[in-house]
């Protein structure tokens, strides 16, 4: 079946809700999502969104757009960064009108709390700068957006999972999507494609992503010739539970919450004088693994999943439920224990994909490294990398990437698709995914998909983690290339056409088998360590060979890497101390 | 240890009707409900059918019915149900929902009527410059509705719906006080027809299943009937 659209949008996040809503206004706009749209992930995100509203005390987006360049350990885009900033401040009132209730001041306007590498005059010291609604803010937003989409009435596919991208040299024309509830194939023909898919953090055996973050949309990309851009890049986040690797929030510490050692030591004191336990998340996640490794865990074995205590029991009970409240549910959900009481085991989670789908900031897709644009491809979100992240994200800075590059996204397709020529799509275009999906689904014996998703997460957990080396990176690409060989041979199990959700989860496995191979590549080929990318046989940052993005290719089965320059136009490049 | 998981089984293309299956399941009592069935769905049977997504109570996918009470599978421990009931753990669908396959049912209906009540603040007044305020106290009074995640676990445990399947349900009411109790919004007139006709809030007879299954605590029958209040206030208004 054919379905024509001025624009379609891939995925009911953050970024995809915030597009549709601009684009909607100017074209006939669907909204294509694997879920329900309120399910997205975007829900997950706790702490906050910043932006230098100098509620609480002075602040400016300068300081802000300085802070994520250098959290990102300059590999940041500095103008996307700007951007981001300046535009902050009214994203952030723009969610506020449309009903977003955010925590408020004494005098009732929006409350700002601190947040890891937000500082007041370039490094002072912590910044008040993240707006927040308890520790549901990312819940908060992704319902007021979807809200708003009920109110101007949006419409929604439901339960559509896209297989392949439709491209005509560099034009996209749309996109073949499987209907799940049938498993019928459609194509969906349109003249802007936007793709707000989310993470891919299942890749990982220990993380906060859910099991819908499957990287669908840089997969399919990929596939179709666009390169993916620092993939090398995964931020682990310091503190998930223990084992589950179920987020807290750091606004936690961000409230005066501390990590301690087995000897009650405060040992950030020694990695990060200054910002203490508000240090860049990649520095505070490979410091709890020296301390781990030091055998100063609360175990003391030196093993891989020892772990360390985020103490919270000084906070007090008032500020654990008036602003900490949802973190202190899953600690008793999940572990028996109030954090008013008791410390909570912690242990670094995979958490989130600097690197994706590169863009301009318009949302454009880029080809190449000389800016060649797919014309009427758009990616916001955590799919995309505008850079505004480079190599390590800071805190708050995602769910303000969604409102800011996916608005930025959706008002340039409402220009763009009232301009660009009508697009003609027949069925042929479906005809690859046709024999894909065919394939996995002919009753023939096969292997199921459940050991090769075991191993290919223990493999990338334990040799693209967050320490990394030349033999085991090399291991990890060969037994990622082995598992991809083995994934050609998966059969489903279930055979049904209605709501076949194992087909879905076999074509998520493919899609995280690709990113892993990506990701494993592109990191064993920066011989040098900057941001979350840190390597024991490369341990300092080298701008000489290095102060460039990698994209890279997926050429068959092999990976093609190249690489671009990074915006450095406004700070120039320093050694990162905190 | 392991446990069984009795799950009702459903598929519109082969089965004239629901039936159960038992699995048996090794797991960690401190592991997930969901977790045992992730391995049942990876490791034994593809083909069991279930929603799911973040897997620690946020997004709302994974509610069914657990030995006859609504919740998250994600938020359920094994050794949580296994110590009130044994180590058979029996799910089904969510209620009132039409299922379409196995657990996973069809929630439409349960969203149009979440729709009905306009779930957005509704205000047209200009915004001069920045934010409007709005007071600590004003924002903590529909605090806990904010929470809903629309999962549908009250509308399954409600049985005013055993009856009456025109009712709007627990969840759709909640969401109109979340926005009727904030001071922001200046909604209530075009709420009111939804929320005063005779499948709006009236039939709710405070069985309190709604407010016992929420997994994320919301006081929802008292949020209902803080808006039977207001309709009452409003009638008595306008009668004198």
């Amino acid at each position: 079946m054919i379905h024509q659209f001025e624009t379609v949008i891939i995925g009911s996040g953050g970024a995809g809700l915030y597009a549709a809503l601009e684009a909607s206004k100017n074209s006939n706009t669907a909204v294509l999502s694997k879920l329900y749209p309120i399910r997205s992930h975007t829900g997950a995100a706790q702490g906050g969104i910043s932006a230098a509203l100098g509620n609480v005390e002075e602040d400016k987006p300068e300081w802000h757009a300085f802070d994520t360049v250098k959290g990102g350990d300059y590999l940041v885009d500095q103008k996307a960064a700007s951007i981001l900033a300046e535009e902050a401040i009214q994203a952030v009132y723009d969610l506020e009108n449309r009903g977003l209730p955010f925590n408020r001041t004494p005098e009732g306007r929006i409350d700002q709390r601190r947040f890891g590498g937000h500082t007041r005059n370039f490094g002072e010291g912590p910044v008040r700068r993240a707006c927040y609604a308890a520790d549901r803010t990312g819940h908060m937003i992704l319902q007021t957006l979807y809200q708003q989409c009920i109110k101007n009435e949006v419409s929604f596919f439901d339960e559509f999972q896209v297989v392949d991208l439709i491209l005509e040299g560099t034009k996209c024309s749309g996109v073949v999507v499987v209907e799940l509830a049938t498993g019928k194939l459609h194509i969906f023909s349109a003249k802007a494609v936007l793709f707000a898919t989310g993470g891919f953090g299942r890749m990982f055996k220990i993380t906060s992503n859910a099991y819908a973050n499957s990287g669908d949309g840089p997969a399919v990309c990929a596939r179709r010739g666009i390169p993916l851009e620092d993939m090398e890049f995964f931020q682990f986040h310091p503190t998930g539970i223990k084992g589950l690797g179920i987020l807290i929030s750091e606004a936690v510490r961000g409230e005066g919450g501390i990590l301690r050692n087995r000897d009650g030591e405060r040992f950030m004191e020694e990695y990060s004088p200054t910002l203490l336990d508000l240090a860049p998340r990649d520095i505070v996640a490979r410091s709890m693994l020296t301390e781990v490794r030091n055998g100063m865990g609360i175990r003391g074995d030196r093993q891989i999943d020892d772990y360390l205590h985020l103490d919270a029991t000084h906070l007090g009970k008032d500020t654990l439920m008036k602003k900490l409240p949802d973190i202190s549910e899953f600690c008793k959900t999940y572990l028996g224990i109030d954090p008013a009481d008791d410390p909570i085991p912690v242990l670094p989670t995979a958490h989130y994909a600097m690197g994706g789908i590169p863009t301009d900031e318009h949302g454009r897709v880029i080809l190449d490294n000389k800016g060649t644009i797919v014309d009427g491809l758009y990616a916001a979100g955590e799919c995309a990398c505008v850079s505004v992240h480079g190599a390590n994200r800071l805190g708050t800075n995602s769910l303000l990437d969604l409102v800011v590059f996916g608005r930025r996204a959706g008002k340039h397709i409402a220009q763009y698709a009232k301009g660009a020529d009508g697009v003609k799509v027949d069925e042929s275009a479906a005809d690859e995914a046709r024999q894909w999906i065919e394939q996995i689904t002919d009753g023939s014996e096969g292997p199921h998909g459940g050991h090769i998703t075991d191993e290919m997460q223990t493999t990338m957990m334990e040799k693209v983690g967050i320490y990394r080396n030349e033999k085991e990176m090399q291991e990890a690409v060969d037994e990622i290339q082995d598992l991809r060989n083995r994934y050609r041979d998966v059969r489903v199990q279930d055979t049904s056409s209605t709501f076949n959700t194992d087909l879905l989860e076999i074509i998520e496995l493919g899609n995280l088998l690709d990113l892993s191979l990506l990701t494993a590549a592109s990191a064993l080929d920066r011989k040098e360590s900057r941001g979350a990318h840190s390597r024991e046989d490369y341990p300092e940052r080298d701008d000489d060979n290095f102060l460039k993005h990698s994209l890279a290719y997926l050429e068959e089965d092999t990976v093609r890497l190249d690489y671009k320059d990074v915006d450095t136009s406004i700070w120039e490049p320093k050694p990162r101390t905190y | 240890m392991n446990i069984i998981v009795k799950v009702q089984r459903y598929n519109p293309e082969t089965d004239d009707k629901p039936y159960f299956q038992e699995f048996t399941v090794e797991v960690d009592p401190n592991e997930r409900l969901l977790d045992a069935l992730m391995k049942v769905k990876r490791f034994q049977d593809g083909s069991l059918g279930f929603r799911k997504s973040c897997a620690h109570g946020v997004c709302g996918s994974d509610a069914m019915r657990i030995n006859g009470k609504d919740g998250l599978a994600c938020k359920t421990l094994v050794k949580e149900v296994v110590e009130k009931d044994g180590d058979t753990v029996t799910v089904e669908p969510l209620r009132f929902m039409p299922v379409q396959r196995d657990l996973i049912v069809d929630q439409s209906e349960f969203f149009e009527k979440y729709r009905s009540i306009k779930p957005y603040v509704i205000n047209d007044e200009e915004v001069e410059e920045g934010e409007r305020l709005q007071s600590q106290e004003e924002r903590m009074v529909f605090d806990d509705t904010t929470n809903c995640i629309l999962c549908a676990s009250c509308y399954s445990a409600c049985p005013v719906l055993e009856e009456n399947s025109d009712f709007i349900g627990p969840a759709a009411i909640a969401q109109a006080f979340r926005f009727l109790a904030d001071s922001r919004d200046l909604g209530f007139k075009e709420r009111l027809k939804i929320l005063d006709a005779p499948d709006g809030v009236w039939p709710c007879q405070n069985h309190f299943q709604c407010t016992k299954s929420c997994p994320r605590s919301i006081l929802i029958t008292k949020r209902i009937n803080s808006i039977k209040k207001m309709l009452n206030n409003q009638k008595k208004q306008q009668e004198s």
